[in-house]
């Protein structure tokens, strides 16, 4: 394969932390188009060492598209300008020499920045936290094969399971809205039968702690599935919403967190 | 001196852990809420120990250098989760798994705790279904199971090609219930630089906020770590960016012991690596060699052809490829362990017949399965005249439902597809079967110090089969340490609160800072990622990877030696120390990574035997096959530290085999 030489221009925010304010830098690489795009940012940063200047600090981790750490909104795009790929999976071959890059964190209320490139999360993880489970304790659970699920069903759940919670839905979205990343979950377990005994609870909870995590409302714009690197389905809104309506107008449930 | 005790219950093998189990000190429920226990890290073996410990009624403390605890690398794992549920009536049993994982692991693994880990496989299975787990499925609705390597039976449980992110985000689940119930309390960003010890025994960490840069005590009353392996120490392996030893390494300082560190897998099925800008190696599922066959061209013109882009790999006649694995190991093909599908890929390679630019890659063909299975697909749809392109849409197809995202991964790195042109793959470092020495309740040298996951060496050997890393995670988190933590907690109950204020936790805290200035205060004129690099790729692959000689070796000490000494002064760690930092974290841990290079070097110096992933170059049998030396061998080398630099001294724990005649491994 042909190792290409090119030229970049990287606009790069910076910001020194969550109440400073922050603005774009610009810099100059000549990287190799067999690199992914984070290796070029080590690039860049190995780069800024040598002149004794802080680097760029981004969050990344297993660099195979899995762990969700990566995180950028490069030339305006979540994870960048391929379909279905996380920033850490994207690869220098799709730029050309010249072109110039803008390299920012997400932006949302519900994401403050902590410095440069990363962004605090944490929010997911509260909305996880509010009913994102199976309520069972290890032990005392039936035979993995005592409850035969039908194989549509299951891989349903699982295209749900598989979001890697990179936030890039909420990146995407003009209101900022949580919505993909909570039905996902959502979705998984009212698919499955060991989630539907808590169902409406789980519901109930998830959609009230995401509201009070300062997420915006889902206005069926589409942004968040086009631009999810796992094509998350909107379908799992829509479910999502089936479970909230039904939860509501069905129970005398309210949501508990 | 300590003796090393492993603490295996007598009686017969399969009654050991049921009657221990039985009669061990238990913690009665009022005690257990005025007890806490630290978890570090949140992976499979962390978060499914810090859900059943909160559970159980404990108050833990759980730690992760990551934004969230669904992060940790147990994401990545790929294939699958093996368990002796004998699902498909194919003869598995518990004791087969026991005997399989003891021969894989080429007779280095201990006996009683790989019997207590295949007899609790079954019940991983059940908890993940419980906590909706999507597993793969039969239509008739039941779990779905797939081949791995070293084993005849179908056992391992799947989800698609992410097993490892399904598993973990089932744990994480569990993990979160009890973070929303208050049993445990969740430190995101928080890693571990420090333990403390008070009258010998672990009662707390120290640990930093990586937001704040603040160094913070934990007190507890006792600690476990599930920090993962240390691949990283090779700096190109499969592990993600931020997998690191440092907590284990620190431990080991303070009196752990690190047993067989020498002892690393590497896995043959791995993206070969492009170029010298290379941060990390991706691997290709070992579930791929289920319907992969691994060849290379027969003949030197061939390989020369396809190089210069003469000859296209698939268009290469069958009988001038070259199915070495299905020639040299008839009885298992493509499915030989890990460590031997490596050392077969370098040798061909080493004879010139390896493809890619560097000549160091070998292909992974799925064609003919795609031929097989769209022919299934043709009968089945009753198109007995169907045309070749046909059958290959169909099977091509059947292909994608069973590895669509590995595929991709594969197309997205190198630009390829797979489904047309084969994968180049090699082997590179996946995994860690060495670690910290553990009894039989998973406690290491330090009272009140456990270790689970891959953090520890006890299950798997000199060599880790194939979807057995997900296997023990969980067993030792879900099914093993909440029981074997209570042997040392219930001598604990009177113990009060720990004290963080204790002169201890001050002593530890000054010992980190001390470091960390020490580091800030160099400004030399090296990263911290050129030293990494360097010793992963220039020394610990070159001399203590795939192949190792006493030559080599020796060189290796030295070189980490002078490259230990450099470090100290002239790596350029920029920032300070109160701030978020990610370079001074990486310090950190290329610190540690370089002292952990010398104790492995030391043990593949020591141990005069090939064994597993440990293939020592003057010992193998005819044909490049490893060559044991169970009577001056057959031992557990756990190494106990004296000091930087200084040699460490040897602790043997003596392996008995009683219900597995030790042989010669054969899978020809």
């Amino acid at each position: 394969m042909a190792h290409e030489e090119i030229n970049l221009t990287l606009q790069v925010w910076r910001q020194e932390g969550p109440k400073k304010s922050g603005k774009f830098e610009t810099h100059v690489v000549r990287i190799n188009t067999h690199m992914s795009f984070l290796e070029m940012l080590d690039v860049l940063n190995e780069q800024l060492n040598q002149q004794k200047k802080q680097p760029v600090a981004f969050e990344h981790d297993c660099r195979e598209g899995i762990c969700g750490s990566c995180s950028l909104v490069i030339n305006g795009r979540p994870h960048g300008p391929m379909q279905g790929t996380t920033t850490c999976q994207l690869h220098m071959r799709h730029f050309n020499d010249g072109d110039t890059i803008w390299i920012e964190p997400y932006r949302a209320k519900a994401f403050p920045i902590i410095k440069d490139l990363v962004v605090d999360r944490s929010a997911f993880d509260r909305i996880i936290q509010a009913g994102g489970y199976v309520s069972v304790n290890t032990g005392g659970v039936p035979d993995g094969n005592a409850i035969p699920i039908e194989l549509n069903t299951a891989k349903r759940a699982f295209e749900a399971a598989t979001c890697i919670g990179c936030g890039a839905c909420v990146a995407a979205c003009p209101n900022a809205s949580a919505m993909l990343f909570t039905s996902a979950k959502v979705s998984q377990l009212a698919l499955l039968p060991q989630g539907r005994p808590e169902s409406k609870q789980r519901v109930l909870n998830m959609i009230s702690v995401m509201d009070k995590e300062g997420f915006g409302l889902c206005s069926n714009i589409g942004a968040c599935e086009a631009e999810c690197p796992k094509g998350i389905s909107l379908e799992n809104i829509a479910l999502m919403n089936r479970e909230y309506i039904s939860a509501n107008f069905a129970s005398r449930r309210v949501p508990t967190k | 001196m300590k003796k090393l005790d492993a603490k295996i219950p007598p009686g017969p093998i399969n009654e050991k852990w049921t009657k221990y189990r039985s009669t061990m000190p238990l913690v009665a429920p009022h005690n257990k809420i005025r007890m806490e226990v630290i978890v570090v890290g949140t992976g499979l073996a962390g978060a499914s120990a810090a859900a059943t410990l909160g559970e159980l009624g404990y108050n833990v403390k759980c730690f992760t250098f990551h934004d969230s605890p669904r992060r940790a690398h147990s994401i990545a794992a790929q294939g699958g989760i093996n368990a002796a549920k004998n699902y498909r009536n194919d003869g598995d049993s518990v004791y087969r798994l026991f005997y399989d994982t003891i021969k894989g692991g080429d007779y280095r693994a201990r006996e009683a705790n790989v019997y207590r880990l295949a007899e609790v496989s079954g019940n991983i299975i059940d908890q993940c279904v419980a906590q909706g787990v999507p597993f793969a499925r039969e239509y008739g609705g039941l779990l779905d199971t797939r081949s791995f390597g070293g084993t005849q039976v179908q056992r391992t449980f799947y989800a698609a090609g992410q097993t490892g992110q399904q598993l973990l985000l089932g744990a994480y689940s569990a993990l979160s219930r009890q973070i929303s119930l208050g049993t445990v309390k969740m430190y995101n960003r928080h890693e571990m630089l420090d333990l403390v010890t008070i009258d010998g025994k672990a009662r707390g960490i120290i640990a930093r906020n990586l937001v704040s840069g603040k160094l913070e005590r934990y007190g507890a009353h006792a600690v476990v770590l599930a920090t993962g392996g240390y691949g990283n120490v090779y700096y190109l392996s499969t592990n993600a960016m931020g997998s690191n030893v440092s907590a284990a390494w620190q431990v080991h300082r303070r009196g752990a012991y690190f047993a067989n560190p020498c002892f690393c897998q590497i896995h043959p099925t791995c993206i070969p690596v492009s170029g010298d800008y290379q941060s990390k190696l991706t691997l290709m599922s070992e579930s791929l060699r289920n319907d992969g066959r691994v060849w290379v061209p027969k003949h030197i013109e061939d390989v020369e052809a396809i190089k210069t882009g003469k000859l296209k790999p698939e268009n290469l006649a069958e009988d001038r490829r070259d199915y070495y694995l299905e020639r040299i190991y008839p009885a298992f093909g493509n499915l030989v362990p890990r460590d031997v599908a490596s050392r077969a890929a370098k040798n061909i390679c080493d004879l010139g017949h390896g493809v890619g630019s560097s000549g160091l890659a070998v292909y992974l063909d799925f064609s003919s399965n795609m031929k097989r299975y769209g022919k299934s697909v043709a009968t089945s749809k009753g198109k007995e005249n169907a045309s070749d392109a046909e059958i290959m849409t169909w099977g091509r197809e059947v292909v994608k439902n069973k590895y669509g995202n590995l595929f991709e991964m594969y197309e997205k790195i190198t630009g390829e597809d797979p489904y047309v042109t084969p994968m180049r793959i090699y082997p590179a470092i996946h995994y860690t079967m060495g670690g910290l020495w553990v009894d039989y309740n998973l406690e290491t040298s330090i009272p009140g110090l456990f270790a689970t996951g891959e953090s520890n060496f006890s299950d798997h050997g000199a060599n880790r089969l194939g979807a057995s890393a997900l296997m023990q995670g969980l067993a030792d988190g879900y099914f093993v340490l909440p029981y074997t933590i209570g042997t040392f907690l219930a001598h604990e109950i009177s113990t009060p609160k720990i004290d963080t204020n204790a002169p201890e936790f001050a002593a530890a805290e000054n010992d980190v800072t001390i470091r960390i200035n020490k580091l800030l205060s160099i400004k030399g004129n090296r990263s911290v990622e050129s030293f990494h690099r360097e010793l992963g790729v220039k020394i610990m692959w070159e001399y203590c990877g795939m192949a190792r000689n006493e030559a080599g070796l020796l060189k290796a000490r030295d070189l980490v030696r002078k490259l230990r000494e450099e470090y100290w002064t002239n790596v350029n760690v920029p920032g300070t120390a109160d701030e978020f930092n990610p370079e001074l974290e990486k310090a950190l841990r290329v610190a540690d990574f370089i002292e952990l290079a010398e104790l492995m070097i030391v043990d593949a110096l020591t141990r005069n035997e090939s064994c597993g992933g440990h293939f020592r170059e003057e010992y193998q049998e005819e044909g490049g096959e490893t060559k044991r030396d169970d009577e001056n061998y057959g031992y557990v080398a756990a190494w106990e530290f004296t000091g930087v630099g200084v040699d460490p001294q040897l602790h043997k724990e003596e392996l008995v085999y009683e219900n597995i005649k030790i042989a010669l491994r054969n899978y020809k």
